[in-house]
C-alpha cells in the first residue's frame, strides 16, 4: 500500500450507518465488560478488607454489597464475567489460529452467549 | 517517503518497544483465569451475604485463601493489562500518560489491600 492519496479516500464502514454484525458487538461488549469489572475488582476487595477489619465495618460493606443497588451491580457483574469468561477463551482459541471461518465464527458467538447464561444461571442457583 | 510501503518504512527496525511481551503476557493472565474464575466464584457467591464469622471462617480455610489471593492478584493484573490496551488505543499525549499512572497506581493498591485482607482473615480467624 503506497502513499498515494493517503488520508484522503472514502471512508468505510461509516459507522453511525453501520449495522454490526454480532461479533462486532461481541467484541465492544468485551472491552466494556472488562472495564466495568474494575468497579466490581474494588468492591469485592473492599469486602474482604471489611471482614479482615472489624464485624461493624464488615456490617456496613456486607449491607452495601446486599442492598438492592449491590444485588444489581453483583447480578450484572455475574452476566458480565461469565460473558468476559466465555467470549475470552474464545479469543484464547482464535490466537491459535483455528475457529475464524464466518460460519465458526457466528456459531462460537452464540455458543459463548449461550454458555454464558447457563454459567450465570448455575451461579445463582448454587449460591 | 510518499512512495514507500508501510512494510518498507519499518522494515529492520525492530521491535517498537518490548514486541509481543504485552500480548504474550496478557494471554498467560487470561489461561490462568480460566482455571481460577470458576474456583474463586463459586465459593465467594456462596458466601456473599452470610454472617461475618461465617465468611471469615470460610476465608481462613488454607485452599479458599490460595485461591482467592491467586485470584485477586491474577485478575487485577489482567484488569491492568487490559485498561492498558483500551487507554492506548482511545487516549493519547497527556491524557494517556495520566491515565497510565493512575491505573497502575490504582491497580497496584487495590492488589496489595486484597492480598493483606485474606491474608489477616486467613491468619486471625
Amino acid at each position: 500500500m503506497a502513499d498515494v492519496n493517503r488520508g484522503n479516500r472514502p471512508l468505510s464502514p461509516h459507522l453511525s450507518i453501520y449495522r454490526m454484525p454480532l461479533n462486532g458487538i461481541m467484541s465492544i461488549t468485551h472491552r466494556i465488560t472488562g472495564v466495568g469489572m474494575s468497579i466490581t475488582a474494588m468492591l469485592i476487595v473492599w469486602w474482604f478488607l471489611a471482614a479482615a477489619t472489624s464485624e461493624e465495618y464488615f456490617a456496613t460493606a456486607n449491607w452495601v454489597m446486599t442492598s438492592w443497588i449491590g444485588d444489581i451491580i453483583m447480578f450484572v457483574s455475574l452476566l458480565a464475567i461469565w460473558y468476559h469468561f466465555c467470549s475470552g477463551v474464545r479469543h484464547l482459541v482464535w490466537d491459535t489460529g483455528s475457529g475464524l471461518g464466518q460460519r465458526r465464527v457466528k456459531r462460537s458467538g452464540i455458543a459463548a452467549l449461550i454458555t454464558a447464561a447457563v454459567l450465570s444461571l448455575i451461579t445463582i442457583i448454587l449460591a | 517517503m510518499p512512495f514507500k510501503t508501510d512494510h518498507s518504512r519499518v522494515h529492520g527496525l525492530g521491535a517498537a518497544k518490548t514486541g509481543t511481551t504485552h500480548f504474550w503476557e496478557q494471554r498467560l493472565s487470561a489461561i490462568a483465569l480460566v482455571v481460577l474464575t470458576p474456583l474463586f466464584i463459586f465459593p465467594f457467591a456462596y458466601n456473599l451475604g452470610s454472617g461475618y464469622e461465617e465468611v471469615r471462617a470460610a476465608y481462613s480455610h488454607p485452599v479458599n485463601a490460595i485461591i482467592a489471593i491467586a485470584f485477586i492478584l491474577t485478575a487485577i493484573l489482567h484488569l491492568f493489562q487490559g485498561l492498558q490496551v483500551v487507554i492506548e488505543d482511545y487516549a493519547h499525549g497527556r491524557t494517556e500518560l495520566v491515565l497510565m499512572i493512575t491505573i497502575r497506581l490504582l491497580c497496584s493498591l487495590f492488589a496489595l489491600t486484597g492480598v493483606f485482607a485474606i491474608l489477616k482473615i486467613a491468619f486471625t480467624a
